[in-house]
């Protein structure tokens, strides 16, 4: 008679121990798959969009299965439309979930934006404004999705193009404030902070100093391009299309003297390079990593 | 939440997104009360030409054929009448093949839409729920007799697709890149979109081979479905189309009609 074949294949075991500590990963691209198999393990982790991975099976799910077995693994979220106001998708946090209970990852995380409004879904990281109604809105977002997977979930902060008139709060306070509510960690993205820090018009250093950096648990970086505004003032981009800025490593490496070593992602989401580069790309923030690697995390340390 | 408490800020940004007639939502500023026109069209591009770009991700062969210029002009208007409503971007362009059979400026390629039928059932194929295939040798095992009332479950990334065109050899002449001799449209072809394992496999089924899949994938036992093929096409031959399907890894298991 017929195979019963079971809807979700089971958890394998997870071979890492969690935290993953002071390490340098990178976006997973598939085509970047057999050179990575035939290098052999490695230091270090692979981050993946969630939602390319929400197929039901066929090689997506192969790839992803062949880079798990010898690498933690980081789950980011890019769609469940967190920061806007409509309830969260049920379909796509049980999608999530799922995701969550078959790859085990080591990291989760998502961002502080929406994708959704009524039935369309934008396919871009929509801005919010800061405000106590939203702030509430986000908390019960952020609420659900824990509930939802069990285990803190890291929120990301946003690159930003333009501000609401009706904004009331800074990004930072908005974001401490979500982190005290809802005890969900942080994803520090220091490409976002130059991003937004250039286009809003605030100091990039400022916004770390008010940044509740002892709640982050992973960096992202990554590259940007430049445009200009309707003044022909220039406005970022972020594009993830290239190198890491050399500014943007200088505020990595402050960011890491203060906090101590997190696991760091390297993101290149498009002008994908050929493995080797990116591969490069992690070695220099490992670098960095290593040279703060005994030091305790200093929020931490003002924390406890 | 309450109800619409700090909901319009959405509505009002959503709204402009997918439309260049209206006006930078009142909603938003630029620092220091700078202009936001500019910094709101970084939006406004980002979820256009992304959207672009995913329906290129699925029609490639499409692509390929019009031009890129051709394709993104074709796919903006799609994009901007048809946003996706599902966050998972590979089950977007459900409906482009529609869209590519009313657009006026494709009325010379009637067989696009049917290259882009192939197109989306080889991603859906791709994605579909893994499966280990049937293998060919249990079919022996069936007494002669009893051969006509054998029903198979299909495999779960198996697809038809159908064409009074030549879409099967038109897809395959722009899908890998290999330069095609001159094709001749007008000969109607059918698809066979398989993954026994990882490889996505299109075949080209012969006369009748459609009409006796989409029956055996309905649940016909194979005597209908073989009747129904000759039907179709007088010279059908069962045991080679049966063969072949299962060797493409059609199906997933057979039993008895009667023992179901």
């Amino acid at each position: 008679m017929s195979t019963v074949i079971k809807p979700t294949p089971a958890a394998k075991p997870l071979r890492f121990a969690t935290p993953i500590g002071g390490v340098a990963g990178t976006s997973f691209k598939p085509e970047h798959l057999p050179a990575i198999l035939e290098a052999g393990p490695r230091r270090g982790f692979f981050e993946v969009h969630a939602e390319n991975y929400m197929g039901d099976g066929g090689p997506p799910h192969r790839a992803l299965e062949a880079i798990r077995r010898d690498h933690p693994l980081s789950l980011h979220g890019v769609c469940m439309s967190i920061g806007g106001p409509r309830p969260l998708d049920k379909a796509h946090l049980a999608r999530f979930r799922g995701l969550l209970a078959r790859y085990q990852p080591a990291l989760v995380s998502e961002h502080l934006a929406w994708s959704t409004h009524e039935t369309s879904f934008f396919n871009d990281l929509l801005p919010l404004p800061y405000t106590e109604a939203t702030l509430a809105c986000v908390c019960d977002h952020i609420d659900q999705v824990q509930e939802a997977i069990r285990r803190p979930l890291l929120l990301e902060n946003p690159s930003t193009y333009v501000a609401f008139r009706e904004s009331s709060m800074r990004e930072t306070e908005f974001i401490r404030a979500i982190a005290e509510r809802t005890g969900c960690g942080l994803l520090l993205d220091v490409n976002n902070v130059f991003v937004s820090a250039n286009n809003q018009g605030y100091s990039a250093l400022d916004y770390l100093a008010d940044f509740p950096l002892s709640l982050v648990q992973e960096i992202h970086l990554a590259g940007h391009a430049a445009q200009a505004d309707d003044e022909g003032d220039l406005l970022l981009i972020d594009s993830h299309d290239g190198p890491v800025a050399d500014a943007v490593w200088k505020l990595y490496e402050i960011v890491i003297r203060r906090r101590g070593a997190v696991p760091t992602l390297i993101e290149w989401d498009s002008n994908i390079p050929d493995w080797p580069v990116l591969r490069a790309e992690a070695a220099a923030a490992q670098a960095i990593l290593d040279r703060h690697q005994s030091a305790a995390p200093k929020g931490e340390r003002h924390a406890a | 939440m309450l109800p619409d408490s700090g909901s319009s800020f959405a509505a009002s940004f959503a709204q402009a997104l997918l439309d260049p007639a209206r006006s930078t939502p009142a909603s938003v500023i630029g620092p220091n009360g700078k202009a936001a026109g500019r910094r709101y069209d970084v939006y406004r591009n980002n979820v256009t030409v992304s959207l672009i770009d995913a329906l290129a991700a699925v029609y490639p062969a499409v692509q390929r054929i019009t031009g890129t210029e051709y394709f993104r002009a074709m796919a903006r208007f799609h994009v901007r009448s048809n946003p996706p409503t599902s966050p998972l971007l590979f089950e977007y362009g459900r409906g482009f093949p529609e869209f590519i059979e009313a657009y006026e400026h494709a009325q010379d390629m009637p067989w696009l839409a049917d290259v882009a039928r192939i197109e989306r059932a080889w991603l859906d194929c791709y994605h579909a729920r893994d499966a280990a295939p049937l293998s060919p040798v249990p079919l022996a095992s069936i007494a002669p007799d009893r051969l006509a009332e054998v029903v198979f479950t299909p495999h779960p990334a198996m697809r038809i697709v159908r064409s009074p065109f030549a879409a099967v050899t038109i897809f395959a002449a722009n899908r890998d890149g290999a330069p095609s001799a001159r094709i001749d449209a007008s000969i109607a072809e059918d698809a066979l979109i398989t993954r026994p394992d990882v490889e996505v496999v299109v075949r080209h089924l012969p006369p009748g081979g459609a009409v006796f899949a989409l029956s055996l994938a309905s649940g016909q036992p194979l005597g209908e479905a073989a009747s129904a093929a000759l039907e179709a096409a007088a010279d059908f031959d069962i045991a080679t189309n049966i063969a072949g399907l299962i060797a493409a890894g059609a199906f997933t298991s057979h039993a008895l009609g009667d023992a179901r």
